[in-house]
């Protein structure tokens, strides 16, 4: 029996979303209302359309040679997609079965790993985004506590799976020291981070927060400099460098 | 080098020291010499040197050039009192101490010539809008006295052709102007020397006399006569240079010379719509190779001579209508050099000297011309592809088109002619043969043969469609006859054209260099393939209800439901696109040809989409009147929602053999949405470049850049003197487009997900 799965859309050529060319999949919902979010429209879980497995497989299939090619893959994004875990595990396993194909899978985190680990052992990387390491700004950021993300970046260290950390930088809202060097800490202690990526906060989404007739909470706030970004690395690794696993 | 198997003696013995011999050193035959002596480069650019001072002065004053042609309005000057020839004019010079490779189209560089074979109107409406005047002595010669290619064409116009030019159903007739797109094999010059090619054509000239002294035998008597005049007009020019090319050339800097003039004789002589050089680069890396060894070239040399060579080659300049650039754009001229490809026996054209080529956008910068084209194929170097690549992300100056595609048909020694049209050099020409519009086409099919613009009858009287919603069985039924009417009047209007330039402005120089015997192609081409396949896919899965004028002319559609848009890789819309090129190619088919030449058809419409757009209606798919249309192959901007490689594979299945005069795709991306690091941009570029020729894909322009860019150099174009972007088929200096054009380019679909 197929799941059928909520879609935003999805991309064929995607080279940011992990390794290689990738066909990125974004589903629809999430529980987190980030204010920088660029997506929007993906929050609600009646908006997209509903598609089986098969028909997904079917719109990735006629790129397996890019993909392959390249070392790239597929990903799952969202939305979040672990709030539709049965149908992307579904996705991953026959596309595994199928093709080979190295699976990601491009999470908030905001959901229990344990729980999740059906989907977890056919995905070959986790992109985790924290969204703040400070529990209370990360409230005031996306509505919603840190600790089950955090939680889920140490269950995934524990159980050896692959992941890349990333962490979108937002001027004014990132900038405290010792946040940054925090956040290195945490990072510090995981194990299986093969990447940590800042990745800048940039306006490209304010058009969709019009359409939907939302008040763009970030309004004016501008992206990051090129200093900042390497600041913000340096910081980081400095926190890194203090927390040997 | 090469081991030497067969000492080359005889007369020639000193300028082919050190070559392998074959059946080149008895025959013209350039391809042999390149199957013999190539030295294949399989690794990487670490090599190259960067320019030296005389190229860097040098380029200082092309850019002083270019600056005062800005500031002049776009010609900088014309010599208004000697029509062009191979000698009217004595040798000009950008700085004759400092350039190793010289000769420019008249007597100063940036001047131009007034060439009115094509057509004295041009001349004069050229001139007049820029500021200079014709003296009447040359209207009244090239008026009562010597016919030139425009009057006798429209001696032969008949009056439906006419109406279909009009309107812009068929437009961009090279009816007025040279028609360009021959590639003259200039390779031979620097190779044999200018003598042996004439005793070729003297014993080719004894060869015609047969039985008959038919028309075609007369005529082919009288050309060979001007091929063999234009040759020694070729050695007077050179002479003008204090240079003597009757021998072949003795070492690198002669063969890039030699081949220089044999290209420059020809934009002389002629105001091709494109004049391309063919595929010269791997040919004189055999020179380069042999200096090196020799010790008498260095690195640092052999690129100056690279240098030189194409700053000549781009700043190759024409006396154009602004009309005329309009629809083309900033002043192209289609110097198109074909590099990399791979040989028939396997072994790869890449050499040293293909890197020098693509080199010179980092030593003088961005340009749109030479038009460097690479024939990709999956087997090239992965060094060079990696290279490509590079260049692509840094500069947007190449295009791509598929060796492993074109080689089983052409061979190893084909060259690109202006965008994507490829032929044998020196062995195969073609009619070019602008396009016909089949968005209009389906419009006069709705409207029963009337002009939705004007309101006249241009096409056939058929019965208007009068329904209340358009239904799609109906509407195909009407739109087929009204492409066959199309077909044929289209092809009436080119075999007139053709015959009337064979005969008022024959290409002398540049068919001295092919054989006697050479295969012709009458190149069609179509206009508006997304925006057609986009209606009938609106036509037959929503519902369009045409808003009708008081004359009967549906002027706009009411579009009811979702429809699938060519670009997403949808078989139920990609389709129709492909049945429609296959349909209009087996039209084409069926009408006889100028010359019994080889029908072909081309997917390009240059920059042109602009103006097509502008003389058609609005159309069932939901384009605005006066709307640009998709460039050549490319889906409609915006419509394509599934990201690059679904827009890139719907137009992969568009079928080269029904399209042998091409299919161009035109492709921007933001750097960020190829990836994050540069190692991994470029590894994805040639990766999806391995993708898409992988699926029998033609054509494919790269460019790399953010909208933003695009915007300022728009609003501040004194600081983007050298940005350079990739249109359909070819490249153009981005503030020289017209506003519009600008436009059109920074709407179109930038693939962006990031």
């Amino acid at each position: 029996m197929s799941h059928k799965g909520r879609v935003h859309s999805l991309e064929t050529f995607g080279t940011v979303d992990g390794p290689g060319i990738r066909f990125v999949l974004f589903m629809q919902g999430c529980l987190m209302k980030c204010q920088y979010c660029h997506n929007p429209d993906t929050w609600n879980f009646d908006g997209g359309q509903e598609m089986t497995v098969d028909e997904v497989l079917a719109e990735i299939e006629p790129y397996l040679n890019y993909y392959r090619s390249s070392g790239g893959g597929l990903t799952i994004s969202g939305g979040e997609p672990t709030l539709q875990a049965g149908f992307v595990a579904e996705v991953f396993s026959e596309a595994k079965k199928r093709w080979n194909l190295h699976t990601t899978l491009d999470s908030n985190g905001f959901n229990n790993a344990e729980k999740l680990e059906y989907l977890l052992d056919v995905t070959d990387l986790v992109l985790l985004d924290i969204k703040h390491i400070d529990n209370d700004k990360h409230k005031v950021l996306t509505g919603v506590s840190n600790e089950q993300t955090l939680r889920t970046a140490k269950w995934l260290s524990d159980h050896g799976k692959k992941m890349w950390i990333r962490h979108v930088f937002v001027p004014g809202i990132h900038e405290d020291e010792n946040n940054l060097r925090d956040l290195g800490k945490f990072i510090g202690t995981l194990n299986g981070v093969e990447k940590f990526e800042i990745l800048p906060y940039h306006q490209m989404g304010i058009y969709k927060w019009k359409e939907l007739g939302r008040e763009y909470p970030l309004e004016g706030v501008p992206s990051p400099t090129e200093d900042q970004v390497q600041r913000a690395y340096r910081l980081i690794e400095e926190g890194r460098r203090m927390q040997t696993v | 080098m090469s081991v030497i198997e067969r000492e080359i003696t005889g007369a020639n013995a000193e300028a082919w020291r050190g070559f392998k011999g074959g059946k080149w050193t008895n025959h013209v035959d350039t391809k042999n010499f390149i199957d013999e002596n190539l030295t294949p480069y399989t690794g990487s650019e670490e090599f190259l040197a960067g320019p030296t001072q005389n190229t860097n002065d040098l380029w200082k004053i092309v850019s002083q050039l270019s600056k005062e042609e800005r500031e002049r309005g776009g010609v900088w000057d014309v010599d208004v009192n000697t029509p062009a020839s191979i000698v009217s004019h004595g040798p000009g010079y950008l700085d004759k101490e400092k350039e190793q490779i010289v000769g420019v189209q008249t007597d100063a560089p940036f001047r131009r010539a007034i060439q009115p074979y094509g057509g004295i109107r041009m001349v004069i409406d050229a001139c007049k809008a820029y500021g200079f005047e014709v003296p009447q002595f040359i209207v009244d010669t090239f008026t009562n006295i010597r016919k030139t290619h425009n009057q006798g064409v429209f001696d032969a116009y008949t009056p439906e052709i006419r109406a279909a030019r009009k309107s812009g159903i068929v437009t961009g007739l090279p009816d007025a102007y040279g028609r360009g797109r021959i590639i003259g094999d200039y390779r031979r010059v620097a190779l044999y020397g200018v003598d042996f090619l004439m005793k070729q054509k003297q014993r080719e000239h004894n060869e015609t006399v047969g039985d008959g002294m038919d028309e075609n035998t007369i005529r082919l008597r009288e050309e060979i006569s001007e091929q063999f005049r234009a040759l020694g007009e070729l050695k007077e020019m050179a002479a003008m240079h204090g240079m003597d090319i009757s021998k072949p050339a003795t070492n690198a800097k002669e063969a890039f010379q030699w081949v220089y003039f044999g290209y420059l004789a020809a934009v002389k002589e002629q105001n091709g719509a494109a004049m391309s050089l063919g595929r010269v680069s791997s040919f004189l890396d055999i020179y380069v190779q042999r200096d090196l060894a020799e010790g008498t070239l260095t690195e640092e040399t052999a690129q100056e001579l690279v240098d030189h060579f194409v700053m000549k080659l781009r700043i190759v300049k024409f006396l154009r209508t602004p009309d005329y650039n309009e629809l083309f754009s900033g002043d192209p001229t289609w110097v198109t050099e074909s590099i990399g490809g791979m040989a028939v026996d396997g072994t790869t054209r890449v050499t040293k000297s293909s890197f020098r080529f693509l080199h010179t956008l980092y030593n003088l910068g961005p340009a749109p011309e030479p038009n460097l084209t690479v024939l990709w194929s999956e087997q090239l170097p992965d060094a060079f592809k990696k290279y490509c690549a590079k260049v692509s992300i840094e500069t947007s100056s190449i295009q791509y088109e598929n060796d492993d595609l074109m080689r089983p048909i052409y061979g190893d020694d084909y060259g690109i002619a202006c965008c994507v049209s490829a032929m044998r050099i020196g062995k195969q020409m073609q009619f070019f043969g602008a396009r016909a519009n089949l968005a209009k086409t389906l419009l006069y099919a709705i409207n029963g043969g009337k002009d939705e613009k004007s309101g006249e009858q241009v096409g056939p009287e058929f019965p208007a469609i009068t329904s209340e919603y358009l239904e799609y069985d109906e509407v195909m039924k009407r739109y087929i006859p009204m492409m066959e009417w199309l077909s044929k009047v289209y092809l009436n209007a080119l075999n007139i054209i053709h015959y009337m330039h064979d005969k008022y402005s024959y290409e002398r120089i540049e068919m001295a260099l092919h054989d006697r015997d050479i295969l012709r192609t009458m190149a069609c081409g179509i206009a508006g393939l997304s925006v057609a396949a986009d209606s009938l896919s609106a036509i037959k899965y929503a519902k369009v209800k045409p808003i009708r004028n008081e004359k009967g002319i549906a002027v706009d559609f009411e579009i009811e439901g979702e429809f699938p848009c060519y670009g997403n890789n949808d078989d139920r819309v990609d389709q129709i696109a492909v049945q429609l090129v296959e349909k209009f190619m087996g039209m084409i088919r069926k009408h006889k040809t100028y010359r019994d030449a080889m029908p072909t058809q081309s997917v390009l419409t240059i920059t042109s989409n602009v103006v097509y757009g502008k003389k058609t209606g609005t159309t069932p798919d939901g384009r605005k009147a006066g709307e640009p249309f998709a460039p050549g192959a490319n889906p409609m901007h915006g419509r394509d929602k599934k990201g690059a490689l679904a827009s890139l594979s719907s137009v992969a299945k568009l079928p080269y053999e029904e399209s042998l005069d091409g299919i161009s795709n035109t492709f921007s991306i933001v750097p960020k949405a190829l990836g994050k690091e540069e190692e991994t941009r470029k590894s994805n570029l040639v990766a999806m470049l391995d993708g898409y020729f992988g699926s029998s894909a033609h054509h494919l322009n790269v460019n790399v850049f953010d909208r933003e860019q695009l915007i300022d150099a728009m609003n501040h174009p004194e600081n983007y003197p050298q940005l350079t972007i990739r249109v359909s088929g070819y490249a153009v200096n981005f503030i020289k487009l017209t506003r519009e054009q600008q436009m059109d380019v920074i709407n179109r679909t930038f693939h962006n997900n990031m």
